[in-house]
């Protein structure tokens, strides 16, 4: 490992093509990273980078790090085996909605419950992609596509709710579209210790195209985003006139005015209770109405690793470190001469 | 029981022995499986070699009572080398009529019951099936029939104890494993030190167990019925250092020692499964060692963890049973693609599905081969015995590390929970297994993650960290050399065989196959795992009544050991024995064309010397 110093965003890109379709959102997210990782203090060969399947599952080959493009659902379950191993490294996972939250939803829950420093980064696209758009997970009620002719049964997930829920201490929502605000999660996320999870709402412009719209479009995202900011008052709107505000532990949306700002919800990520955050999450479930973007939560455990490490350090100190000829003889020995 | 002489010295009749077989049966809340290991751990201190059968039912308490909740533990001792825990007991201990039942027929002629008289009651006699009582109708006249009422002894032993109420009774299995100390000479002090040390903490079951031991091993002191004893000297086992261990003990110091063989940190991940628990058990309660383990929330993500491990460098060991490795499929997939170390333990059970989770069978090998999508080829290698277990692990953790694949460890049930004494292996004497990791450009300034190794055909092992090696692998098929992706056709068929071909080569690094043979021998019995010790056991046997017999058992069973075909060849019949329907069999037949005899047993139960002795001079004479 060398002295640090900071990268460009070109030295984060590895020689690969990068074969997503033309307007997809991953290019913007991919380009959010390698700018995110220039200024960070960290070597490339420190920073590994572990897939699913699925459209955003290319991930890994377009970073110039050490990468692993692995099966369908199981990145976080490899990233936790190698973070657990090696917590020297930076390990990020890229996953999809069919992925996290479809075959590997078991081992997306149990990575977060674990609280091992892995950062999982899930591609929201509310569609299957590379296997050309049947609806997933996170499809809104009613969808028609090539496997829901007749509209969608299933009732979808939140993931930011089930992040929660999945007793997660670092959860956020960002936006392909707005670069900054998805640098500003990363470095927040990276920075956290422990797993953290992003969700990041991603247009997938063959399959699902404008699925976002009510947070990009120029107009509508002016009334539907909500942006979260820890310690301040929850308001949105052109002029802040809209606020949410709490009642009986239910979010509810209110004109500023009406209420006063004083009954308007102020947001504390750090709160040792998810209920806040966790209601703030249902104000909207497919994004077509008032969204909150930022930071949900963001409290401190002790990391799985950490704790595992000082196990070790423990029963070292206590017992002196293994002795296998003794280990091996534990349990009463007899000589034949 | 194998006589040697009858001696009278005294009143006293001491009838020595050279090996007996005894079976303690009961309830599986009567504390069988303790006093069975308890037995073993005294006669090992005193030098017998030994061999046991635990054998429990899946349930952990089953209607208390009846058949199905029977627990047994058989422990084989002798003054020579043995190699299983016996076909028959030659004393059966039954704690109530259920174990009677379910037992008796095991016993052998004449062979002796000592029977706790205190449960055969109406309502147990009924819960078992008997119309009237066996120990007063006569059917067991063609036995010695010793009835002791053990509980009401107990009871009174245990009376200054402190402990009161029901608790009482849950001695009463050291009050009948105090009364086989003394019927077989075992030392006490083993057994005394164990109940102090286990129970120490607490005063009243410690005294309750110690005074119903002492009870039980007095009661055949004083008593008519228990005048006659058997003595089973210390066996002249190779001279050396012995300790007795269990399959899944030894296979978890094995993975330790691999660890520290290899100079490298052990990640173990797995999820709980019978009969594989223990292995995940006994390394988490060694943390000084520094083997991190992981319980993972499921198979999957064990086998990921374990590739997770690997790909930072790191030994990464994933355990559990067949229904786990099913799971572990598509993972050991990715790791055949990627070319990364990881161990896969097996530890069969009876299947399909749940089966027989806590009974044997050797039914999985044809998983192990093929039980993956794609052609993903892997080596195999199987332990043959708890003392095999060790070294075994050693060697497929260095054929994982050394050609870069992922490694079928096999081992079952019986391996798993029997125990036999183990010489203790000098460990200056570890193989070293280490491999380096790849720290700097292979190609001319560039690094190619798939450039191989022109003898071994492995390609490097550049972990995360090394500046200047940054590389992607995945699951995607890779071209040859640069690792990058490839849909090319006549790569894919190049890369194919490159992984086929790394295989086959550990052919050259495995040792040949020595017969175990009698010059003429026209009929040759092939075997592998856990049936090493009843096959071995059969053929001695059967050589014993002068007839000729070739032996072969295979520890590496993918690739096989180079010279398997030419050595099959030379034997007019081959006999194949398995706890399967044929797997080897078929694996044989298929690559040398032998047109050998399948010997199959599925009946979640070990194989017996007799029943291989039977079926070899069958086989012999035909
Ligand atoms: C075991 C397995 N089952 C199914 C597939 C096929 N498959 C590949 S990606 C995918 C869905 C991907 O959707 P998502 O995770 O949302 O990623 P996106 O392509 O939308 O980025 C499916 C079903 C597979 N590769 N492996
Ligand atoms: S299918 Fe959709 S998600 Fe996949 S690359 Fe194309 S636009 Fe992107
Ligand atoms: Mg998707």
């Amino acid at each position: 490992m060398t002295d640090t110093t900071t990268h460009s965003r070109q030295d984060w890109q590895s020689d690969q093509e990068v074969r997503w379709c033309p307007g997809c959102g991953d290019y913007t997210i991919l380009a959010a990273v390698q700018n995110f990782m220039a200024d960070l203090d960290v070597e490339k060969e420190d920073v590994v980078f572990i897939s699913g399947i699925g459209c955003a599952a290319r991930f890994p080959y377009y970073m110039n790090t050490y990468g692993m493009h692995s099966i369908h659902g199981r990145a976080p379950a490899i990233a936790s085996g190698l973070a657990v191993a090696r917590p020297d490294l930076s390990v990020w996972v890229v996953s999809g909605d069919g992925d996290a939250l479809s075959i590997g939803g078991n081992h997306f829950i149990h990575a977060l419950r674990r609280n091992i420093n892995i950062k999982i980064l899930l591609f929201n696209n509310q569609i299957y992609g590379l296997t050309k758009g049947q609806y997933s997970p996170t499809s809104e009620q009613g969808k028609r596509t090539k496997s829901s002719p007749w509209g969608s049964i299933d009732h979808p997930f939140n993931p930011v709710s089930l992040a929660l829920g999945a007793e997660a201490t670092f959860v956020a929502r960002t936006i392909d579209m707005d670069r900054l605000h998805t640098q500003d999660m990363l470095q927040q996320a990276y920075d956290h210790k422990g797993s953290a999870f992003i969700e990041i709402y991603q247009n997938c412009n063959v399959f699902n195209d404008k699925a976002f719209i009510k947070l990009t479009g120029r107009e509508e995202r002016e009334i539907n985003r909500i942006n979260l900011e820890h310690g301040k008052p929850v308001v949105f709107g052109p002029e802040n006139q809209w606020g949410v505000v709490m009642e009986q532990g239910t979010a509810r949306v209110v004109d500023v005015s009406a209420v006063g700002i004083d009954r308007i919800h102020v947001h504390d990520a750090e709160a040792d209770s998810p209920s806040g955050a966790f209601a703030l999450t249902r104000l909207s479930h497919n994004p077509i109405g008032p969204t909150p973007v930022g930071v949900f939560r963001k409290v401190q455990r002790p990391t799985y690793e950490t704790t595992l490490q000082q196990q070790i350090h423990d029963a070292q100190a206590s017992r002196g470190p293994g002795d296998l000829s003794k280990l091996i003889a534990s349990t009463g020995t007899w000589t034949v001469e | 029981m194998t006589e040697a002489s009858t001696i009278d010295p005294t009143d006293q009749q001491i009838e020595k022995v050279h090996t007996a077989a005894i079976r303690f049966a009961g309830d599986s809340g009567d504390g069988m499986q303790v006093a069975g290991a308890r037995f073993t751990d005294a006669s090992a201190i005193f030098g017998n070699d030994l061999s046991t059968f635990p054998n429990f039912p899946a349930e952990i308490r089953a209607p208390a009572g009846t058949l199905p909740g029977v627990s047994s533990f058989q422990v084989h001792i002798a003054d020579r080398d043995i190699l299983t825990p016996g076909d028959q007991p030659d004393v059966l201990v039954v704690m109530n009529p259920a174990a009677l039942k379910a037992n008796l027929h095991d016993l052998a002629p004449a062979g002796t019951i000592v029977a706790n008289s205190d449960a055969f009651v109406d309502r147990n006699l009924e819960k078992a099936g008997y119309d009237t009582n066996p120990l007063e109708d006569g059917s067991l006249d063609a036995y010695r029939l010793l009835a002791v009422p053990m509980e009401e002894l107990t009871k009174k032993a245990v009376e200054d104890s402190g402990l009161k109420g029901r608790g009482v009774l849950r001695s009463k299995n050291f009050f009948a494993l105090g009364l086989m100390a003394w019927m077989f000479h075992r030392p006490l002090e083993p057994t005394l030190q164990w109940i102090d040390r286990k129970f120490g903490k607490d005063d009243e079951v410690r005294a309750a167990n110690e005074m119903a031991f002492r009870a039980g091993y007095h009661l055949g002191e004083t008593t008519e019925m228990f005048r006659h004893t058997y003595a089973v000297q210390p066996a002249k086992l190779p001279a050396g250092t012995y300790t007795n261990v269990t399959g899944n003990q030894a296979l978890a110091w094995g993975i330790i020692a691999a660890g520290q063989a290899a100079r490298l940190p052990v990640l173990y991940a797995s999820y709980p499964i019978t009969p594989a628990s223990e292995i995940l058990h006994e390394l988490a309660r060694h943390r000084n060692f520094g083997v991190r383990t992981f319980q993972a929330e499921d198979e999957i993500a064990a086998v990921g963890a374990a590739l997770g491990a690997s790909f930072g460098g790191h030994l990464g060991v994933t355990g559990t049973s067949g229904p786990g490795v099913a799971l572990k499929s598509e993972t050991i997939s990715l790791a055949v693609m990627t070319e990364l170390p990881i161990l896969i333990i097996d530890v069969q059970r009876g299947g399909p599905s749940t089966g027989l989770p806590t009974k044997t069978e050797q039914a999985d090998l044809l998983m192990a081969m093929y039980g993956r999508h794609g052609e993903a080829p892997l080596p195999i290698v199987a332990i043959a015995s708890p003392s095999d277990a060790f070294e075994t692990t050693i060697e497929a953790a260095r054929i994982a590390l050394k050609y870069m694949t992922p490694v079928m460890l096999m081992s079952d049930g019986y391996i798993a929970t029997s125990a036999e004494p183990w010489r203790l292996p000098d460990l200056e004497d570890l193989p070293d297994i280490s491999v380096k990791f790849i720290s700097e450009a292979n190609a001319n300034g560039e690094f190619l993650p798939y450039l191989r190794d022109e003898k071994t055909l492995s390609r490097p092992w550049a972990v995360p960290g090394t500046p200047g090696l940054e590389h992607r692998i995945g699951g995607l098929e890779k071209e040859d050399g640069t690792g990058n992706v490839s849909y090319n056709p006549a790569n894919h068929e190049k890369m194919t065989m490159l992984r086929e071909q790394k295989i086959g080569r550990i052919a050259e690094d495995i040792p040949e196959i020595v017969v175990d043979e009698d010059e003429g021998a026209e009929v040759l019995v092939l075997g592998w795992g856990s049936s090493y010790g009843a096959i071995l056991a059969g053929v001695r046997r059967v050589r014993a009544r002068e007839q000729k017999v070739a032996r072969v058992h295979l520890r590496y069973l993918n690739p096989f050991p180079k010279n398997l075909g030419e050595v099959l060849s030379r034997y007019p019949k081959v006999l194949v024995p398995e706890l399967n329907r044929g797997h080897l069999w078929r694996m044989i037949r298929s690559d040398f064309l032998t047109d050998a005899i399948r010997y199959s047993k599925v009946q979640g139960q070990p194989l017996k010397a007799s029943e291989i002795e039977a079926k070899l001079m069958e086989t012999i004479e035909s």
